[in-house]
């Protein structure tokens, strides 16, 4: 579904992303982990040509990212992502956020939408908080709505940049369990995130990124078993503190 | 001890009305197409193009730099050769025609800076997250940009259009009657000049305060 072969980025002289391959598959869930700064949220920002890279080439279900006769928006509009301040559009209502780009990017009709709209707003537990705005609702709702809002899109595959890192701890569940149910229905999935927990349950692989560096790509056994690398051990170790 | 004497005013309120009515001609017309040659500008300013950016960048820098009784002088002088040009000598009231001119280029220039401040006060995450949803540039622009950079800056466009308001009549120099100059003819008719001045000065002050307190209430309403 989402090939990704030695993509480097540079901005300036300062090289973000180097020589980075991994494939995610149809119905994997992958979850990249990594320090902040190591290039992680860039990498996945590439997938749907958010941020340009320099080299390499990603390939998401047979259309090449980097090539500039693609159609990036229609490319996007099957991809789904989930960022990491949520960013609804605070100048409409819920229900709108879910419609909007069904509307002007799919071409679907009001009712069809709205429709559509609701059924995911209902499968997220937000259902009645459609007429209101997103300032009136918590930073978790925020976010189960953004997921709400990339799956009216019908997407193959859902990118997320580290969801619940901008969300209070109490919350974090409530996102998490919706992305819990997404994998478990089958959705393809690369997620950045620090929660190891999610990671334990439902994904297929683990990748940790350093310094711009895929350092370690494993099966989410592997990884949790015996990381190969002394940098993701320490990672670990660090992060399984808490 | 100067003696006031209002009474030549009620007689002329008409002639004031209909200067009144110029005024806001100008005010109106120079905030529409200001809003709109602003917003080109300002996009261009920030847009990918860089020789468009610099032509942007120079347009607004020049008429901020320029008295504004200068700019409405210089269309005065040139707006009507320009004219004449394309339609011939008969071209009417060309007063007006150039003030209209003069005062939406400039404000223009002021509009953009304040445009391109609303915009660039939108997060960037908002572009990535219109994108992310498959829009064009031009439809995340449209439908989740510019309503949100409109919506942060609507108060310092309406403080903005107070000041313009006021600012119309400088076209006293190229004289045409808006309400200022009317007041002012009738008063040096009718030797009324401070009783005319003050009375202007009276509704000009009423207006404009009564709009600023319009923004503070409409501000309130968009802070919450």
């Amino acid at each position: 579904m989402i090939e990704i072969k030695s993509v480097s980025k540079w901005y300036g002289e300062f090289q973000v992303l180097t020589d980075c391959t991994t494939t995610v598959q149809k119905s994997e869930v992958v979850v990249v982990c990594g320090p902040s700064g190591s290039g992680k949220s860039t990498l996945i920002k590439c997938v749907n040509g958010l941020e340009p890279f320099q080299s390499g080439e990603i390939i998401v279900k047979g259309t090449s990212v980097g090539d500039p006769k693609t159609n990036l928006s229609k490319l996007r509009s099957h991809v789904g992502m989930v960022f990491q301040n949520f960013e609804l559009f605070p100048h409409m209502t819920i229900i709108d956020n879910l419609t909007i780009a069904q509307e002007k990017v799919l071409g679907r009709n009001k009712e069809e939408a709205r429709d559509k709209g609701m059924k995911f707003l209902d499968r997220v537990g937000l259902k009645i908080q459609a007429p209101k705005h997103p300032g009136q609702l918590s930073g978790g709702q925020q976010q189960r709505v953004a997921i709400a809002r990339a799956l009216c899109m019908d997407p193959i595959c859902m990118l997320f940049d580290e969801p619940t890192s901008a969300l209070d701890p109490e919350m974090i569940n409530e996102v998490l369990d919706v992305m819990v149910e997404l994998a478990k229905e089958g959705m393809t999935m690369m997620c950045v995130t620090h929660e190891m927990g999610f990671a334990r349950k439902v994904a297929n692989r683990v990748i940790f990124m350093d310094h711009g560096l895929i350092v370690e790509d494993a099966t989410k056994d592997d990884f949790f078993g015996t990381p190969r690398s002394d940098r993701a051990q320490q990672f670990l170790a660090k992060i399984l503190q808490h | 001890m100067y003696e006031m004497d209002w009474s030549s005013i009620p007689g002329a309120i008409p002639l004031l009305f209909k200067g009144l009515l110029i005024t806001f001609e100008v005010t109106i017309t120079a905030i529409v197409v200001g809003i709109v040659w602003g917003t080109v500008l300002a996009i261009t300013r920030i847009g990918p193009n860089k020789i468009l950016a610099k032509l942007a960048a120079g347009y607004v820098n020049l008429f901020r730099s320029v008295p504004l009784v200068m700019v409405i002088l210089w269309f005065y002088l040139i707006v009507p050769q320009g004219l004449k040009a394309i339609f011939g000598d008969d071209i009417g009231d060309i007063r007006l025609t150039s003030a209209l001119v003069a005062f939406a280029l400039f404000e223009a220039a002021y509009y953009s800076e304040i445009i391109r401040a609303g915009i660039q006060s939108v997060s960037r995450g908002q572009v990535s997250a219109g994108l992310a949803l498959g829009m064009t540039q031009w439809q995340t622009m449209r439908l989740i940009l510019l309503p949100q950079a409109f919506r942060n800056m609507t108060p310092l466009l309406l403080t903005q259009a107070i000041i313009l308001f006021q600012d119309t009549s400088l076209v006293y120099v190229i004289g045409l009657s808006d309400f200022f100059g009317t007041a002012y003819k009738v008063g040096d008719r009718d030797g009324r000049l401070v009783e005319l001045l003050l009375f202007a000065g009276a509704i000009y002050f009423v207006i404009s305060f009564s709009a600023s307190l319009l923004v503070k209430r409409l501000q309130a309403r968009f802070v919450k």
